[in-house]
């Protein structure tokens, strides 16, 4: 890793990788809201920062000065052989318009209400099957012990993949989301064993296709012709990437939330019809996900001027908790009944696993505070939160009090 | 008093339907739908409106 000099002004020198940013990002994001409110970044070749739900509104839904190209902030923007514009190397989600709607296209059925629907039963065996082996416990860790376990059972399933190989996608996960200060070289090494993995995958469903999201992909034609190789790969990678880091980290922030407010985890446990409420909350306070942009050309963006090439970090979760856009947007209230909130993104790139993260959230919080109705965070002991672009806690050190 | 839907602002956030399932509805991508014409009596018409200040694109209508 590299050393970098400790941030002394986010306004203009943020770092959504300083210790700070990672440990608990909201005050700083409160201050630039009031001080900048576009704040600007020399680190990674240049970048800004929208603090408003109304700036982040207006970015997301800019195709035309903005591209996605690259939706995750490294030290190398433009990576050499990466697919250029408008496909990228993970399409829909690094896709511009026109070839974005085809792509997004191609995903959305798998997605939508109905097949995820169907999936629940499964959803909720898995928690069970993981709550089962806690049994007995009256401290562990509900990050390590349940919340990661959850989303990759899940995508395993979904694509065709082994669910043993459940570490090999956690690694994958952490190259991609938190490796992000890696020299380009070591970059482009780190990444070649899930290239490797998901072209062995590839290889497998063709000689033996079965019912999954890949030997779909596989088959799926449009306009006549089948996708390419490398549309094929971008879009496993995507849905492994954005469908385990993501949701894990709802799951576990929901968790965190109910350890360390006992007047929430009750009300949610003698009030069950309130959890649809309570998840739209959970993402709308502890909005794990930020999205990266570039520029296309120099323009006027609120007052500054960003410069072609320059990144945009998407700040979905600082919306969330923009003052104009949410009544009390610094409370975490549990039965908020208006709840416009942006977690999973706004504009053409909405979230495409959205029905499926907020399932399996709701699943797996409604599971675990039946099976433990009262816990608490073990005193003394560290939450750490995940850095880079998704934010969760990785640890969550539990005691069960009832 | 209708509902509707702007089929180009509507991104399939899910919440319309998830709110007032009586009055939404969704289609294969997962984009909202409204059921029937979307005439609105006085019990729906609160239901559509909680559902219209839940719409992250704010896509969802109602007028004469």
């Amino acid at each position: 890793m590299t050393i970098k000099p400790p941030v002394e002004d986010f306004a203009t020198d943020w770092d959504h990788t300083d210790p700070q940013w990672v440990h608990d990002p909201y005050p700083i994001w409160e201050d630039l809201r009031e001080r900048c409110p576009v704040a600007h970044t020399n680190r990674y070749g240049g970048g800004w920062f929208p603090t408003t739900h109304e700036m982040v509104s207006a970015v997301a839904n800019d195709n035309v000065h903005f591209t996605s190209r690259v939706v995750v902030i490294t030290n190398n923007k433009f990576p050499a052989g990466a697919p250029p514009a408008p496909i990228g190397s993970a399409p829909p989600i690094t896709s511009d318009p026109p070839f974005h709607q085809i792509a997004r296209r191609i995903m959305l059925p798998a997605l939508a209400p109905g097949p995820v629907n169907a999936l629940e039963p499964q959803v909720r065996d898995l928690c069970l099957q993981h709550l089962d082996e806690l049994a007995g416990k009256e401290t562990f860790d509900a990050g390590a012990e349940y919340a990661q376990f959850i989303s990759p059972g899940v995508i395993s399933r979904m694509l065709g993949f082994p669910p043993e190989d459940e570490n090999l996608f956690r690694e994958y996960v952490h190259f991609v989301l938190d490796l992000v200060d890696l020299p380009p070289e070591e970059r482009a090494a780190a990444g070649e064993p899930m290239v490797e993995y998901f072209n062995r995958q590839i290889q497998d469903h063709i000689d033996h296709p079965r019912d999954d999201f890949t030997s779909y992909l596989l088959n799926v034609e449009v306009a006549g012709k089948k996708l390419a190789p490398e549309h094929v790969r971008g879009t496993m990678a995507l849905t492994l990437i954005a469908g385990i880091d993501t949701t894990w980290s709802a799951i576990g922030a929901a968790i965190w939330h109910l350890a360390t407010h006992p007047g929430d985890l009750s009300r949610l446990v003698n009030e069950p019809d309130l959890m649809p409420l309570a998840v739209e909350e959970f993402l709308r306070y502890y909005a794990p996900v930020t999205m990266a942009r570039t520029v296309k050309d120099d323009f006027e963006f609120f007052g500054s001027t960003l410069k072609k090439d320059d990144w945009v970090l998407l700040g979905f979760p600082a919306a969330n908790r923009d003052p104009a856009a949410f009544d009390d947007a610094d409370k975490f209230i549990i039965d908020r009944a208006v709840n416009r909130h942006a977690a999973f993104g706004l504009g053409i790139h909405r979230c495409a696993g959205s029905n499926l993260a907020r399932m399996e959230l709701r699943v797996a919080v409604e599971e675990f505070i039946k099976r433990f109705p009262r816990f608490e965070l073990v005193e003394n002991d560290d939450v750490t939160w995940a850095q880079g672009q998704v934010r969760g806690p990785r640890h969550i050190p539990l005691r069960v009090t009832a | 008093m209708k509902v509707r839907i702007d089929p180009e602002l509507c991104q399939g956030q899910g919440r319309c339907f998830s709110i007032a399932p009586s009055i939404f509805d969704f289609d294969d991508l997962g984009n909202g739908v409204v059921i029937g014409d979307g005439t609105l009596d006085d019990d729906t018409m609160k239901l559509a409106q909680l559902a219209q200040s839940n719409c992250p694109e704010h896509a969802i209508f109602i007028e004469e």
